[in-house]
Protein backbone atom coordinates (compact mmCIF):
# COMPACT_ATOMS: atom_id res chain seq x y z
CA UNK A 1 0.00 0.00 0.00
CA UNK A 2 1.89 3.29 -1.17
CA UNK A 3 1.79 6.20 1.66
CA UNK A 4 2.03 9.58 0.74
CA UNK A 5 2.64 12.90 1.73
CA UNK A 6 1.04 15.40 2.88
CA UNK A 7 3.11 17.95 2.43
CA UNK A 8 4.01 19.29 -1.31
CA UNK A 9 7.62 19.91 -2.53
CA UNK A 10 8.78 22.17 -4.60
CA UNK A 11 8.52 20.06 -7.26
CA UNK A 12 4.87 19.84 -7.19
CA UNK A 13 4.86 23.49 -7.03
CA UNK A 14 6.94 24.07 -10.00
CA UNK A 15 4.48 21.00 -11.23
CA UNK A 16 1.24 23.35 -10.59
CA UNK A 17 3.11 26.10 -12.42
CA UNK A 18 3.81 24.19 -15.46
CA UNK A 19 0.52 22.45 -15.84
CA UNK A 20 -1.05 26.73 -15.38
CA UNK A 21 0.77 27.17 -18.44
CA UNK A 22 -0.31 24.57 -20.14
CA UNK A 23 3.23 22.67 -19.97
CA UNK A 24 2.39 19.19 -20.43
CA UNK A 25 -0.90 19.41 -19.16
CA UNK A 26 -2.56 16.44 -21.06
CA UNK A 27 -0.44 14.08 -19.29
CA UNK A 28 -0.20 15.22 -15.33
CA UNK A 29 -1.28 12.61 -13.63
CA UNK A 30 -0.55 9.84 -10.87
CA UNK A 31 -1.31 5.90 -11.15
CA UNK A 32 -4.82 5.14 -9.92
CA UNK A 33 -5.31 2.71 -6.71
CA UNK A 34 -5.51 3.28 -3.25
CA UNK A 35 -3.44 5.52 -1.34
CA UNK A 36 -2.82 5.87 2.37
CA UNK A 37 -2.60 9.04 4.39
CA UNK A 38 -1.36 8.98 7.77
CA UNK A 39 -2.18 5.42 9.34
CA UNK A 40 -5.27 4.68 8.52
CA UNK A 41 -7.28 1.72 9.89
CA UNK A 42 -9.91 -0.31 9.02
CA UNK A 43 -12.79 1.99 10.32
CA UNK A 44 -11.59 5.50 8.86
CA UNK A 45 -13.03 7.19 6.11
CA UNK A 46 -12.30 6.55 1.83
CA UNK A 47 -11.83 9.89 0.08
CA UNK A 48 -12.04 9.30 -3.97
CA UNK A 49 -10.69 11.89 -6.20
CA UNK A 50 -8.96 11.85 -9.97
CA UNK A 51 -5.81 11.10 -11.11
CA UNK A 52 -5.11 14.57 -12.56
CA UNK A 53 -2.28 15.09 -10.36
CA UNK A 54 -3.05 18.40 -9.48
CA UNK A 55 -6.16 17.39 -7.62
CA UNK A 56 -4.21 14.87 -5.75
CA UNK A 57 -2.07 17.34 -4.49
CA UNK A 58 -4.77 19.79 -3.33
CA UNK A 59 -7.01 16.81 -1.73
CA UNK A 60 -3.31 14.97 0.33
CA UNK A 61 -2.17 18.74 1.40
CA UNK A 62 -5.13 19.35 2.99
CA UNK A 63 -4.81 16.11 4.80
CA UNK A 64 -2.00 16.53 7.11
CA UNK A 65 -1.96 15.24 10.34
CA UNK A 66 -5.01 12.84 9.47
CA UNK A 67 -5.67 9.40 8.87
CA UNK A 68 -7.60 8.93 5.67
CA UNK A 69 -7.53 6.02 3.04
CA UNK A 70 -7.37 8.08 -0.22
CA UNK A 71 -8.77 6.25 -3.79
CA UNK A 72 -7.31 7.79 -6.66
CA UNK A 73 -9.20 6.92 -10.38
CA UNK A 74 -8.45 6.60 -13.87
CA UNK A 75 -9.71 9.76 -15.16
CA UNK A 76 -6.37 10.05 -17.64
CA UNK A 77 -4.81 12.99 -15.92
CA UNK A 78 -8.40 15.10 -16.20
CA UNK A 79 -9.62 17.08 -13.32
CA UNK A 80 -12.59 15.90 -11.24
CA UNK A 81 -15.01 17.78 -12.53
CA UNK A 82 -14.49 17.85 -16.20
CA UNK A 83 -13.23 13.92 -15.98
CA UNK A 84 -17.28 13.58 -14.34
CA UNK A 85 -18.68 15.01 -17.51
CA UNK A 86 -16.55 13.42 -20.01
CA UNK A 87 -17.33 10.10 -18.39
CA UNK A 88 -14.13 9.16 -17.14
CA UNK A 89 -14.98 9.83 -13.43
CA UNK A 90 -18.09 7.46 -13.80
CA UNK A 91 -19.93 5.24 -12.07
CA UNK A 92 -18.36 2.21 -14.01
CA UNK A 93 -14.77 3.52 -13.13
CA UNK A 94 -15.38 3.54 -9.44
CA UNK A 95 -16.76 0.22 -9.00
CA UNK A 96 -14.18 -0.90 -10.96
CA UNK A 97 -11.66 0.82 -8.72
CA UNK A 98 -13.32 -0.51 -5.38
CA UNK A 99 -13.03 -4.14 -6.37
CA UNK A 100 -8.98 -3.76 -7.90
CA UNK A 101 -8.09 -2.12 -4.37
CA UNK A 102 -10.00 -4.73 -2.81
CA UNK A 103 -11.44 -2.01 -1.37
CA UNK A 104 -13.95 -4.38 1.17
CA UNK A 105 -10.86 -5.66 2.55
CA UNK A 106 -8.99 -3.07 3.36
CA UNK A 107 -12.22 -1.09 4.85
CA UNK A 108 -14.81 -2.71 7.47
CA UNK A 109 -17.25 -0.07 6.67
CA UNK A 110 -19.07 0.60 3.73
CA UNK A 111 -18.88 4.42 3.50
CA UNK A 112 -17.28 6.43 0.69
CA UNK A 113 -16.41 10.38 0.52
CA UNK A 114 -16.61 11.90 -2.85
CA UNK A 115 -16.59 15.36 -4.50
CA UNK A 116 -19.38 17.16 -5.40
CA UNK A 117 -18.21 17.69 -8.23
CA UNK A 118 -17.65 14.16 -9.57
CA UNK A 119 -21.85 14.05 -8.96
CA UNK A 120 -22.27 14.35 -13.00
CA UNK A 121 -20.26 10.98 -13.38
CA UNK A 122 -21.09 8.50 -10.81
CA UNK A 123 -25.09 7.51 -9.81
CA UNK A 124 -24.50 7.37 -6.21
CA UNK A 125 -27.43 4.53 -6.38
CA UNK A 126 -25.85 2.54 -8.98
CA UNK A 127 -22.07 2.48 -6.83
CA UNK A 128 -24.62 1.57 -3.87
CA UNK A 129 -26.57 -1.64 -5.11
CA UNK A 130 -23.09 -2.69 -7.44
CA UNK A 131 -20.70 -2.72 -4.57
CA UNK A 132 -22.33 -1.94 -1.17
CA UNK A 133 -20.50 1.04 -0.72
CA UNK A 134 -22.95 4.42 0.32
CA UNK A 135 -21.50 7.74 -1.08
CA UNK A 136 -21.61 10.87 0.56
CA UNK A 137 -20.74 14.06 -1.52
CA UNK A 138 -19.08 16.38 0.67
CA UNK A 139 -17.74 19.84 -0.30
CA UNK A 140 -16.74 21.19 -3.50
CA UNK A 141 -13.48 22.21 -2.30
CA UNK A 142 -10.51 20.03 -1.10
CA UNK A 143 -9.45 22.98 1.76
CA UNK A 144 -13.17 22.21 3.02
CA UNK A 145 -12.48 19.09 3.17
CA UNK A 146 -11.14 19.39 7.53
CA UNK A 147 -14.13 21.57 8.09
CA UNK A 148 -16.06 18.33 7.11
CA UNK A 149 -14.46 15.71 9.36
CA UNK A 150 -14.62 18.04 11.81
CA UNK A 151 -18.49 18.82 11.46
CA UNK A 152 -18.91 15.43 11.84
CA UNK A 153 -19.64 14.04 8.41
CA UNK A 154 -22.08 17.03 7.65
CA UNK A 155 -21.81 19.76 4.65
CA UNK A 156 -22.29 23.34 5.70
CA UNK A 157 -24.23 25.22 3.15
CA UNK A 158 -20.66 27.27 2.34
CA UNK A 159 -18.91 24.11 1.57
CA UNK A 160 -21.53 23.65 -1.52
CA UNK A 161 -21.32 27.22 -2.59
CA UNK A 162 -19.77 26.95 -6.31
CA UNK A 163 -17.30 29.97 -6.78
CA UNK A 164 -15.13 32.21 -9.33
CA UNK A 165 -13.17 34.73 -7.70
CA UNK A 166 -10.69 37.13 -9.32
CA UNK A 167 -7.97 34.60 -7.91
CA UNK A 168 -9.94 31.37 -9.70
CA UNK A 169 -9.91 33.31 -12.45
CA UNK A 170 -6.87 34.63 -13.06
CA UNK A 171 -4.92 31.24 -13.11
CA UNK A 172 -7.25 30.22 -16.12
CA UNK A 173 -5.70 32.65 -18.44
CA UNK A 174 -2.34 31.79 -19.01
CA UNK A 175 -3.26 28.59 -20.41
CA UNK A 176 -6.39 29.94 -22.19
CA UNK A 177 -4.08 32.23 -23.73
CA UNK A 178 -1.31 29.48 -24.89
CA UNK A 179 -3.99 27.60 -25.99
CA UNK A 180 -4.74 30.19 -29.02
CA UNK A 181 -1.21 30.71 -29.26
CA UNK A 182 -1.11 28.49 -32.48
CA UNK A 183 -4.68 30.08 -34.56
CA UNK A 184 -3.69 33.77 -33.46
CA UNK A 185 -0.09 33.20 -34.89
CA UNK A 186 -1.54 31.76 -38.37
CA UNK A 187 -3.80 35.03 -38.41
CA UNK A 188 -1.15 37.41 -37.28
CA UNK A 189 0.95 36.32 -40.35
CA UNK A 190 -2.18 36.35 -42.77
CA UNK A 191 -3.03 40.01 -41.32
CA UNK A 192 0.38 41.09 -41.71
CA UNK A 193 0.73 39.93 -45.20
CA UNK A 194 -2.29 41.35 -45.97
CA UNK A 195 -2.20 44.43 -44.45
CA UNK A 196 1.25 45.14 -45.63
CA UNK A 197 0.37 44.87 -49.75
CA UNK A 198 -2.51 46.49 -49.45
CA UNK A 199 -1.16 49.55 -47.10
CA UNK A 200 2.53 49.47 -46.62
CA UNK A 201 4.62 46.85 -43.69
CA UNK A 202 3.77 49.96 -40.63
CA UNK A 203 -0.25 49.30 -41.30
CA UNK A 204 0.91 45.57 -41.09
CA UNK A 205 2.04 45.99 -37.78
CA UNK A 206 -0.38 47.91 -36.79
CA UNK A 207 -3.18 45.04 -37.32
CA UNK A 208 -1.02 42.96 -35.92
CA UNK A 209 -1.28 45.06 -32.64
CA UNK A 210 -4.84 45.62 -33.08
CA UNK A 211 -5.64 41.91 -33.70
CA UNK A 212 -3.33 40.93 -30.63
CA UNK A 213 -5.39 43.16 -28.23
CA UNK A 214 -8.54 42.00 -29.40
CA UNK A 215 -7.17 38.68 -28.34
CA UNK A 216 -5.99 39.52 -24.82
CA UNK A 217 -9.34 41.58 -24.37
CA UNK A 218 -11.38 38.82 -25.29
CA UNK A 219 -9.26 35.70 -23.19
CA UNK A 220 -8.02 38.08 -20.43
CA UNK A 221 -9.86 41.21 -19.92
CA UNK A 222 -13.41 40.33 -19.92
CA UNK A 223 -12.77 37.19 -17.48
CA UNK A 224 -11.02 39.23 -15.64
CA UNK A 225 -13.24 41.95 -15.49
CA UNK A 226 -16.51 39.53 -15.81
CA UNK A 227 -18.91 40.16 -12.56
CA UNK A 228 -18.68 43.73 -13.37
CA UNK A 229 -19.18 44.06 -17.48
CA UNK A 230 -23.06 44.44 -17.81
CA UNK A 231 -25.19 41.98 -19.41
CA UNK A 232 -25.40 38.55 -19.15
CA UNK A 233 -24.15 37.33 -22.31
CA UNK A 234 -20.30 36.49 -22.42
CA UNK A 235 -20.58 37.61 -26.40
CA UNK A 236 -21.36 41.31 -25.24
CA UNK A 237 -18.99 41.09 -22.22
CA UNK A 238 -16.29 40.75 -25.03
CA UNK A 239 -18.11 43.22 -27.55
CA UNK A 240 -17.84 45.77 -25.17
CA UNK A 241 -13.92 44.88 -23.96
CA UNK A 242 -13.23 44.83 -27.90
CA UNK A 243 -14.52 48.40 -28.17
CA UNK A 244 -12.87 49.71 -25.01
CA UNK A 245 -9.77 48.77 -26.95
CA UNK A 246 -10.76 49.61 -30.10
CA UNK A 247 -10.86 53.09 -28.75
CA UNK A 248 -7.89 53.43 -27.34
CA UNK A 249 -5.91 51.36 -30.29
CA UNK A 250 -7.31 54.49 -32.14
CA UNK A 251 -6.34 57.18 -29.64
CA UNK A 252 -2.67 54.93 -29.44
CA UNK A 253 -2.53 54.77 -33.12
CA UNK A 254 -3.25 58.25 -34.00
CA UNK A 255 -6.33 57.25 -35.68
CA UNK A 256 -7.22 60.82 -36.67
CA UNK A 257 -5.15 60.43 -39.58
CA UNK A 258 -6.95 57.29 -41.05
CA UNK A 259 -9.36 57.30 -43.51
CA UNK A 260 -13.08 56.56 -42.72
CA UNK A 261 -13.10 52.91 -44.14
CA UNK A 262 -9.99 52.23 -41.68
CA UNK A 263 -11.53 53.82 -38.86
CA UNK A 264 -15.05 51.45 -39.50
CA UNK A 265 -13.34 48.56 -40.10
CA UNK A 266 -11.57 48.74 -37.13
CA UNK A 267 -14.05 49.39 -34.90
CA UNK A 268 -16.15 46.45 -36.59
CA UNK A 269 -13.57 43.59 -36.47
CA UNK A 270 -12.08 44.41 -33.13
CA UNK A 271 -15.12 44.13 -30.96
CA UNK A 272 -16.14 40.95 -33.12
CA UNK A 273 -12.58 39.33 -32.08
CA UNK A 274 -12.86 39.51 -28.77
CA UNK A 275 -16.34 38.78 -28.11
CA UNK A 276 -15.89 35.47 -29.93
CA UNK A 277 -12.91 35.00 -27.37
CA UNK A 278 -15.22 35.93 -24.36
CA UNK A 279 -17.98 33.87 -25.74
CA UNK A 280 -15.49 30.55 -25.69
CA UNK A 281 -14.54 31.22 -22.28
CA UNK A 282 -17.93 29.84 -21.06
CA UNK A 283 -16.35 26.75 -21.26
CA UNK A 284 -13.60 27.48 -17.85
CA UNK A 285 -16.82 29.03 -16.11
CA UNK A 286 -18.65 26.86 -13.52
CA UNK A 287 -22.05 28.45 -14.29
CA UNK A 288 -22.95 28.89 -17.80
CA UNK A 289 -24.45 26.25 -19.30
CA UNK A 290 -24.91 24.47 -22.98
CA UNK A 291 -28.24 25.41 -24.12
CA UNK A 292 -26.98 28.99 -22.92
CA UNK A 293 -23.95 28.67 -24.57
CA UNK A 294 -25.89 27.70 -27.94
CA UNK A 295 -28.60 30.47 -27.86
CA UNK A 296 -25.93 33.00 -27.47
CA UNK A 297 -23.99 30.93 -30.39
CA UNK A 298 -27.01 31.09 -32.68
CA UNK A 299 -27.18 35.04 -32.13
CA UNK A 300 -24.02 36.30 -31.86
CA UNK A 301 -21.62 34.13 -34.56
CA UNK A 302 -23.85 35.57 -37.51
CA UNK A 303 -23.27 39.53 -35.71
CA UNK A 304 -19.58 38.08 -35.49
CA UNK A 305 -19.51 37.21 -39.08
CA UNK A 306 -20.96 40.13 -40.32
CA UNK A 307 -18.53 42.09 -38.82
CA UNK A 308 -15.40 40.67 -39.85
CA UNK A 309 -16.87 40.59 -43.52
CA UNK A 310 -18.25 44.14 -43.34
CA UNK A 311 -14.53 45.07 -41.79
CA UNK A 312 -12.57 43.50 -44.76
CA UNK A 313 -15.60 45.20 -47.07
CA UNK A 314 -14.57 48.37 -45.22
CA UNK A 315 -10.47 48.05 -45.87
CA UNK A 316 -11.19 46.97 -49.31
CA UNK A 317 -13.14 49.55 -50.37
CA UNK A 318 -10.68 52.25 -48.68
CA UNK A 319 -7.84 50.92 -50.86
CA UNK A 320 -10.00 51.39 -54.13
CA UNK A 321 -12.09 54.23 -53.87
CA UNK B 1 -24.37 31.70 -7.28
CA UNK B 2 -23.16 34.79 -5.84
CA UNK B 3 -21.93 38.05 -8.05
CA UNK B 4 -23.04 35.63 -11.18
CA UNK B 5 -25.87 34.72 -13.11
CA UNK B 6 -26.02 33.44 -17.27
CA UNK B 7 -28.96 33.40 -19.30
CA UNK B 8 -32.67 33.35 -18.31
CA UNK B 9 -35.14 30.52 -19.55
CA UNK B 10 -32.85 28.52 -21.18
CA UNK B 11 -31.76 25.32 -19.30
CA UNK B 12 -33.43 21.86 -20.47
CA UNK B 13 -33.88 21.28 -16.74
CA UNK B 14 -37.12 19.21 -15.99
CA UNK B 15 -38.10 17.59 -12.82
CA UNK B 16 -41.40 14.87 -13.25
CA UNK B 17 -43.23 15.35 -9.60
CA UNK B 18 -45.10 12.30 -9.99
CA UNK B 19 -42.13 10.04 -9.69
CA UNK B 20 -39.87 12.36 -7.15
CA UNK B 21 -39.48 10.40 -3.87
CA UNK B 22 -38.05 13.28 -1.88
CA UNK B 23 -35.04 11.05 -1.11
CA UNK B 24 -33.37 14.50 -1.28
CA UNK B 25 -30.22 13.53 -3.50
CA UNK B 26 -30.33 16.51 -5.94
CA UNK B 27 -30.23 19.14 -3.52
CA UNK B 28 -26.86 17.06 -2.29
CA UNK B 29 -25.65 17.03 -5.35
CA UNK B 30 -26.18 20.49 -7.44
CA UNK B 31 -23.54 22.99 -6.97
CA UNK B 32 -26.01 26.04 -7.82
CA UNK B 33 -28.92 25.03 -5.03
CA UNK B 34 -31.18 24.91 -7.94
CA UNK B 35 -33.34 22.25 -5.58
CA UNK B 36 -35.08 22.21 -2.48
CA UNK B 37 -37.80 20.53 -0.33
CA UNK B 38 -41.10 21.21 0.11
CA UNK B 39 -43.70 18.39 1.53
CA UNK B 40 -41.63 15.82 0.58
CA UNK B 41 -40.97 16.31 -2.59
CA UNK B 42 -38.04 18.07 -4.54
CA UNK B 43 -38.81 21.23 -6.18
CA UNK B 44 -36.98 23.73 -8.72
CA UNK B 45 -36.18 26.76 -6.93
CA UNK B 46 -33.83 28.57 -8.72
CA UNK B 47 -34.13 27.28 -12.58
CA UNK B 48 -32.26 29.80 -14.52
CA UNK B 49 -29.04 28.94 -11.83
CA UNK B 50 -29.02 25.40 -13.47
CA UNK B 51 -25.83 25.04 -15.98
CA UNK B 52 -26.83 22.08 -16.95
CA UNK B 53 -24.20 19.82 -15.60
CA UNK B 54 -26.20 16.84 -15.16
CA UNK B 55 -25.53 15.66 -11.99
CA UNK B 56 -29.11 15.58 -10.12
CA UNK B 57 -30.57 13.72 -13.21
CA UNK B 58 -27.59 10.78 -12.82
CA UNK B 59 -28.25 10.85 -9.15
CA UNK B 60 -31.65 10.97 -9.11
CA UNK B 61 -32.75 6.72 -8.14
CA UNK B 62 -36.45 7.37 -9.85
CA UNK B 63 -35.49 8.78 -12.91
CA UNK B 64 -37.22 12.02 -12.20
CA UNK B 65 -35.21 14.40 -13.14
CA UNK B 66 -33.87 15.34 -16.90
CA UNK B 67 -31.56 17.79 -18.17
CA UNK B 68 -29.67 17.74 -21.56
CA UNK B 69 -25.95 18.25 -20.21
CA UNK B 70 -22.52 18.12 -21.89
CA UNK B 71 -19.79 20.74 -23.13
CA UNK B 72 -20.42 23.88 -22.88
CA UNK B 73 -17.70 26.20 -24.57
CA UNK B 74 -17.70 27.52 -27.89
CA UNK B 75 -15.08 25.53 -29.30
CA UNK B 76 -16.51 22.43 -27.90
CA UNK B 77 -20.01 23.25 -29.99
CA UNK B 78 -18.32 24.24 -32.90
CA UNK B 79 -16.58 21.27 -32.91
CA UNK B 80 -19.57 18.86 -32.13
CA UNK B 81 -21.54 20.50 -35.47
CA UNK B 82 -18.83 20.11 -37.36
CA UNK B 83 -18.30 16.04 -36.14
CA UNK B 84 -22.77 15.92 -36.43
CA UNK B 85 -21.93 17.12 -39.65
CA UNK B 86 -19.41 14.78 -41.14
CA UNK B 87 -17.11 17.52 -42.62
CA UNK B 88 -13.83 16.48 -41.50
CA UNK B 89 -12.79 14.89 -37.63
CA UNK B 90 -12.51 17.24 -35.38
CA UNK B 91 -9.32 17.91 -33.12
CA UNK B 92 -10.46 17.36 -29.76
CA UNK B 93 -8.45 20.43 -28.06
CA UNK B 94 -10.57 21.05 -25.48
CA UNK B 95 -10.61 21.31 -21.77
Amino acid sequence: MPQIDTKLSFYDFLGTCKTRLGIGRMNYMVPSGLYAIGAPTKDDPVLVTANYKMSYDKVRSVLTARNVWLLVLETYGINVWCAAGKGTFSTQELVRRIGLSNLTKVVAHRRLILPILAAPGVAAHEVKRQTGFSISYATIRAEDIPKYFDNNMLTTAKMKEQTFTFRERTVLIPVELLLSLKPTAITVAALFIIAALLQGPRYGLMTVYAYLGAVVSGIAIAPLLLPWLPGRSFAFKGFLTGLAWSATFYLLADGREWNIFITFAAFLTIPAVSAFYTLNFTGCTPFTSRSGVKKEMRLAMPVMGISVILGVIFVLAGKLL
Amino acid sequence: MKGFSYLRNVATLKLNIKKCIGCGRCLEVCPHQVFSLAEKKAIITNFDACMECGACAINCPSTAIFVDSGVGCATGLINEWIHEQKMFSARKKCC
